[in-house]
């Protein structure tokens, strides 16, 4: 299919299109910074994706064709389908599988390259060991992440002792990694038994990890991932695939820093110590927790001035952001100024509550960060915490022996009213206990997200 | 093609990192969520890779994990790009102008 134009010619056009396209990916990741651009910047790099796909059907002795065709066709279609249906809520473990279905590729890639090492080089064949590694353990811990956060894996594996099994599966990774490089002409089974350690090596990783601290090890998958793609690029010798590799690796690295910082809890920690769901003992906190009916509720915030909502996750699992979203509008017509907190974990990962709100069609400029407006509840009139639990903790900031203590919390406590949505007295998402709840000013409402938000809508429709 | 060795592919890596650090450094974390899908959608150009090893594919052993790996890379690309760009359409400012 290349007699019209000259072997060279089509290497330069290949390399000028990859180029063309990292600097595609490159610019679109940056746009996607700012929420102004960042459509504009995911369309960009889809623009650099489908061009470097294209061209590389011209990549020298290449055959296959159909079979190429029919695996795109199939992965596209099954990925399209999936990502055009899956509910905004479940948009961390629909993150989790397609970057394990990236790590697996890249794993698929060693596996081919290792089976045939014939003339790689050292380097070369050091960075193919180790990037099917990263690969492997990227896809099976993301399709754990995957099951964990689905629900389909309810259990949390933990007994003592997995530590030790951890580091000895990960050791045998390593070792029989190190013996596909030092033996000349390897048998199979090493190769074999190479990738089945690292694929164990993600699951047992990713077993005891809560639930909470799921997204930052998505994060890490994703990073890593990048790193593997990118290790890929050089087996390969295909500078689109380093240099987008080697962007998403640093940036996941970044991206998963500063995830772990916002929940205070060190990567290691997150790996290594298993709090993610640590089931603690007692239910509500000691002291007496006041009722209010939500209509009263509602009547308090139409005459505030200033009302500030803190939503969490259990606001989106009710799917009630779109009924407090027609609340707060009723609010800003009688001239109430309504301001939306976010906590960095506020949902299931630093963002996603964001995603939540804008599906409801809450304007991006209405939506504060955590540094943003911690210092504006004090002037507030309500302080409304619905879905959320752990990030208005008054412990983090006092409590020296609390588990989340020194992990930055909205100041929903200094409003001069709290109102606490809550389904029933027990605790949050971390079982750990919240004194918010008791506080002299603060009033809980009782109810489903859903049913409250509805109630509150209706209290507010009587005033007229 | 290229020549990507030693020296060359080192720095090339090293500075593509400070790139990816720079990207993120600055954003806002209302972002954070699309980000991170947004560059699982940039990795999903292990796509090209895969292809690559499958074109090149003997035996069918090869051909076989060759079409495994396109059909995840594909996957990876399609499903993370759909994804980001669902997410980003919703965002939108008082004002009524589409991000």
């Amino acid at each position: 299919m290349t007699e019209w134009l000259s072997r060279d010619t089509l290497d330069f056009l290949i390399q000028a299109v990859y180029f063309v396209a990292a600097v595609l990916f490159i610019v679109g990741l940056k746009q996607m910074a700012s929420p102004v651009t960042a459509r504009r910047g995911v369309i960009w790099a889809g623009v650099g994706m489908l061009l470097a796909v294209l061209v590389t059907f011209f990549w020298q002795d290449m055959g296959n064709f159909a079979l190429m065709l029919a695996a795109l066709a199939i992965g596209s279609v099954m990925a399209w389908i999936t990502a055009k249906r899956v509910a905004m809520t479940d948009m961390p473990q629909m993150v989790a599988v397609y970057n394990g279905m990236g790590g697996g590729a890249a794993a698929a890639i060693a596996a081919i390259e290792l089976y045939n090492p014939g003339e790689l080089g050292y380097v070369i064949l050091v960075l193919a060991i180790l990037g099917g590694m990263i690969g492997a353990v990227a896809f099976s811990g993301s399709m754990v992440a995957f099951a964990k956060l689905q629900g389909l894996v309810q259990k949390t594996l933990r007994f003592p002792g997995l530590q030790l099994l951890n580091a000895l599966i990960f050791l045998a990774t390593i070792g029989t990694g190190l013996a596909l490089l030092l033996m000349e002409g390897y048998p199979g089974e090493l190769l074999v038994a190479f990738f089945a350690l690292a694929l164990l090596a993600g699951i047992t990783l990713t077993m005891p990890i809560g639930g909470a601290d799921m997204p930052v090890v998505i994060s890490l998958y994703n990073a890593l991932t990048g790193l593997a793609v990118a290790f890929k690029g050089f087996v390969l010798d295909n500078a689109a695939m380093i240099i987008a590799g080697t962007v998403v690796g640093a940036a996941g690295m970044l991206l998963t820093h500063l995830m772990a910082k916002a929940m205070n809890r060190p990567l290691s920690n997150v790996l290594f110590a298993g709090f993610g769901d640590t089931e603690m003992e007692g239910g509500g906190a000691e002291g007496t927790m006041k009722a209010i009916d939500p209509s009263d509720a509602a009547i308090m915030m139409a005459y505030s001035e200033k009302v500030i909502i803190v939503p969490g996750y259990g606001l989106a699992v009710a799917q009630a952001q779109h009924k407090l979203w027609e609340f707060c509008e009723r609010l800003g017509e009688r001239d109430v100024e309504v301001k939306f907190a976010i906590h960095p974990v506020a949902g299931r990962m630093p963002g996603h509550m964001n995603v939540l709100l804008a599906e409801a069609g809450v304007p991006y400029d209405m939506i504060f960060d955590l540094e943003e407006i911690n210092s504006e509840f004090e002037e507030a009139d309500v302080a409304l915490v619905i879905g959320a639990n752990d990030v208005v903790n008054p412990d983090a900031r006092n409590k020296k022996d609390s588990p989340i203590f020194g992990m930055p919390i909205l100041n929903a406590d200094k409003a001069r009213n709290t109102l606490v949505v809550k389904r029933g007295r027990g605790t949050g998402f971390s079982g750990v206990q919240n004194p918010l709840f008791v506080a002299d000013n603060t009033q809980m409402v009782f109810g489903d997200a859903q049913e409250v938000a509805n109630k509150l809508l209706q209290g507010l429709k009587s005033l007229g | 093609m290229l020549e990507l060795t030693g020296f060359v592919a080192l720095y090339i890596f090293m500075l593509t990192a400070f790139v990816g650090y720079e990207i993120i450094s600055r954003v806002p974390v209302i972002l954070h969520t699309p980000l991170m899908s947004g560059s699982n959608f940039v990795h999903g150009i292990v796509v090209v890779g895969a292809m690559v090893v499958l074109g090149q594919a003997d035996t069918t052993v090869e051909k076989v994990i060759g079409f495994l790996g396109v059909v995840l890379g594909a996957a990876n690309a399609v499903g993370g790009y759909v994804v980001t760009e669902r997410m980003l359409e919703m965002f939108k400012s008082s004002k009524g102008d589409k991000a």
